[in-house]
């Protein structure tokens, strides 16, 4: 479904991402776990066409990713970011229905959409007007959530989303976004630094370090067969001080 | 923000281009922006309107030389009274010009004539109190060169110009121990208290009998010859003969020193209105007996006067500045440029940027409005980059991810969210017109200006206020308006 082949991507002197390829599966949910800085993020924006790599391919549905193609194929995208990315100047409600408006929808299609998806990740009618700052962290997230399934796009690329949630309701966050990846068959791509999102969400895991990929495997594979002492060192490190490091 | 902007062009179709070609029928006189040429104006406009082959039209106290002769020479008035002296050294810049046959021959080229002298120079003199002049014997200026301990006080015009007093000190070998540079209104107090002994005058000044100063004659002919003229374009001349003969007739070699002297005191110290003055001279009644018009309904037409001047430049930098500002933002390197230019603009003094306007657009409102419009152009396009510049990079990401095209991108994200920057930034140009709009009346674009020049002109401090404080009311005005305009232009969920 989505592939990325030798990618390499420099910002300056700066090496991202150094011969990256991946290959997340349809209908899967592929983690890409890893510290800051170890290149994670810019994968989903090579993805979704908003940078362009130095070198490499990066192809979704067997389309590879350019300025003329990106346009097309991130219709087919659904992405969500840490506290939601929603715009403050409208309601909940009109950030949700922005894209639909975008694609030229009827408010008479959008508005039962919205419903509906409000009722799928526990958001009101009347939660929905408010604005995002009126909102609390959690209640942004969801709504950052519903705009990116509006379309109801294939693919869903979410960037830290539980990020900037305090501990309780990123774990309630999780178990029901866990619950929703199952239910809709969408082909995601989740990037982390929390091993318990990895372990609990991802189908796949993909354990990044400075620009390049250590391991690609089931959380057991990571656990029990550590491709390098890294990946080991990794895992323990954050089990123990859970919670120190911060998101990005 | 759509109301003001349509209000703003509205007003400017009904108030239509105010420069332009003469009319049928309308003689336009200027003055500069003092009262002996405000005197000299209306007395032409009244003979005009005696006449009655046109109608006048009064542009009074335009400002400097420099705007009246542009406006006379453009086309934009058609007759000011000017002084032969000026008419030489600055306007045709040829100081072996003496004779006035040898000026007018002169300007022919240019489209202008002028009449004989009226009859009074009003040069440079120096003046020192009638009882010291006494006292020490002072007659002659060459007298000053027995007392060096005299102190002077001199404008600062005066004291640089090579016609002033360093031309003089070298014609007459004076070497005075004090010498300061002073407001001109504030040194007739200090020669009447006794602090200075010496000052420049004009010799037409109407202040100098009743202060009981002194000239001293010009012994050794140093200071050039400003005879008054009338100085008019050749069409109107030609096209209404009869009134120019009568205005000849009327002016030339009526008006001597004491005679313009006079005249010039009953407005400056007798405070009465140039209207009456000119009737006075002309030996009618005064032209209302009722007074002219009273000031309050004087204020309250400049007021609607002001507004327009206010609310078209504004409307019109809004329209022009967001766009640029939008520009600027997208193309970041030439934005630089754009930005360089408008600031530029901006370190033009506002009265030297309207002076510049008058070749291209005469005089009046129109060009007032195109010099406040580009006045009021860099806080608009400035607070509009800044606002668009600072909007997280994220989410204009996601408005791509999201299916935003450009332009939707720019009108439903970017405008919006830079919105309370815009805003300030038109607020910022909204109070700063109010205060540089006073400034149009140099080149007779009216508003509360009008007022504050012919108080500066009369040397008359309450017609400065009855101009200054309503421009400062109004400049409030727009503030409270505009913050109550931020609750309809800038969306509710950027409001703190």
């Amino acid at each position: 479904m989505i592939a990325l082949r030798e990618v390499t991507k420099r910002f300056g002197d700066r090496v991202a991402l150094d011969a990256v390829s991946l290959d997340v599966r349809p209908a899967s949910t592929h983690v890409l776990l890893g510290s800051s800085g170890s290149g994670k993020s810019t994968v989903l924006r090579l993805i979704l066409g908003l940078i362009e790599a130095d070198a490499g391919e990066v192809q979704v549905d067997g389309t590879p990713v350019t300025p003329s193609t990106r346009a097309q194929l991130v219709r087919h995208m659904g992405y969500v970011v840490q506290d939601g990315g929603l715009y403050p100047h409208l309601t909940a409600h009109r950030n949700v229905t922005l894209p639909t408006e975008a694609h030229g929808w009827d408010p008479s299609r959008a508005g039962p959409r919205v419903t509906e998806l409000g009722t799928m990740v526990g958001l009101d009618e009347e939660t929905l007007r408010l604005y995002p700052r009126e909102l609390s962290g959690g209640q942004r997230q969801r709504v950052g959530l519903m705009r990116a399934l509006v379309l109801d796009p294939p693919v869903l690329l979410l960037d830290e989303p539980l990020g900037a949630l305090d501990p309780i309701v990123r774990a309630e966050l999780q178990g029901q976004l866990g619950r929703l990846f199952a239910a809709l068959g969408k082909t995601v791509v989740l990037v982390t630094h929390d091993i318990r999102e990895a372990a609990l969400l991802g189908s796949t895991i993909t354990l990044m370090h400075a620009g390049r990929v250590v391991q690609q495997g089931t959380f057991a594979d990571l656990l029990e067969r550590p491709a390098a002492p890294f990946v080991t060192q990794f895992l323990t490190a954050q089990t123990l001080g859970a919670g120190a490091s911060r998101a990005r | 923000m759509r109301a003001l902007i349509g209000m703003g062009l509205g007003m400017l179709l009904l108030h239509g281009s105010v420069a332009g070609a003469a009319e049928n029928g309308v003689i336009r006189v200027g003055s500069k922006s003092f009262t002996e040429s405000y005197i000299l104006a209306e007395i032409a406009a009244q003979v005009i309107e005696r006449v009655g082959e046109a109608r006048a039209e009064r542009r009074h106290g335009l400002g400097g030389t420099g705007i009246t002769y542009r406006a006379i020479a453009s086309g934009a008035i058609d007759l000011y009274p000017e002084y032969t002296g000026t008419l030489a050294r600055i306007i045709l810049k040829d100081s072996a010009l003496h004779t006035p046959e040898a000026i007018r021959a002169r300007l022919l080229a240019s489209g202008l004539t002028m009449s004989e002298p009226l009859g009074f120079s009003n040069t440079y003199a120096l003046a020192v109190r009638a009882e010291t002049a006494e006292r020490r014997g002072l007659r002659r200026i060459s007298d000053l060169a027995r007392h060096p301990e005299l102190k002077a006080a001199f404008s600062s015009g005066f004291l640089e110009r090579e016609d002033g007093w360093p031309g003089l000190t070298r014609h007459y070998g004076l070497a005075l121990r004090e010498v300061r540079v002073m407001e001109h209104a504030l040194t007739y107090r200090a020669i009447v208290s006794g602090d200075v002994d010496l000052m420049d005058v004009f010799s037409t000044d109407g202040q100098l009998e009743r202060l009981r100063l002194q000239i001293l004659q010009d012994d050794k002919r140093f200071f050039p010859d400003y005879s008054a003229v009338l100085l008019a374009r050749r069409d109107m001349a030609e096209r209404f003969p009869r009134t120019w003969a009568r205005l000849r007739e009327a002016f030339e070699g009526a008006l001597d020193d004491q005679r313009m002297a006079k005249l010039n005191a009953m407005a400056d110290l007798d405070g009465k209105s140039v209207a009456e003055v000119a009737a006075a001279f002309l030996g009618t009644a005064s032209p209302d007996p009722r007074r002219p018009p009273g000031v309050l309904s004087e204020i309250s037409a400049l007021t609607l006067d002001h507004l327009v001047l206010v609310l078209i430049s504004l409307a019109a930098a809004v329209v022009l500045g967001i766009p640029m500002g939008i520009a600027a933002a997208r193309f970041r390197r030439t934005g630089q440029i754009e930005l360089g230019v408008i600031g530029m603009l901006q370190t033009v003094p506002a009265l030297a940027l309207l002076v510049f306007m008058i070749p291209l657009f005469g005089i009046g409102k129109g060009p007032a409005l195109v010099a406040l419009s580009l006045y009021a152009l860099l806080p608009v396009v400035r607070s509009t980059y800044a606002g668009l510049i600072a909007i997280d990079g994220h989410l204009l990401d996601i408005a791509f991810v999201l299916g935003l095209g450009r332009l939707k991108r720019l009108v439903r994200i970017e405008l919006p969210l830079a919105s309370i920057s815009i805003m300030a930034g038109i607020k910022t140009a909204a109070v700063m017109t109010v205060g540089t709009a006073t400034l149009a009346a140099f080149i007779g674009g009216g508003g509360y200006g009008t007022l504050i020049v012919r108080g500066l002109a009369l040397d008359d401090t309450a017609t400065i206020l009855a101009g200054a404080a309503p421009a400062a009311v109004m400049a409030v005005a727009f503030h409270v308006a505009f913050e109550l305009l931020d609750r309809l232009a800038v969306p509710r969920g950027l409001r703190r």
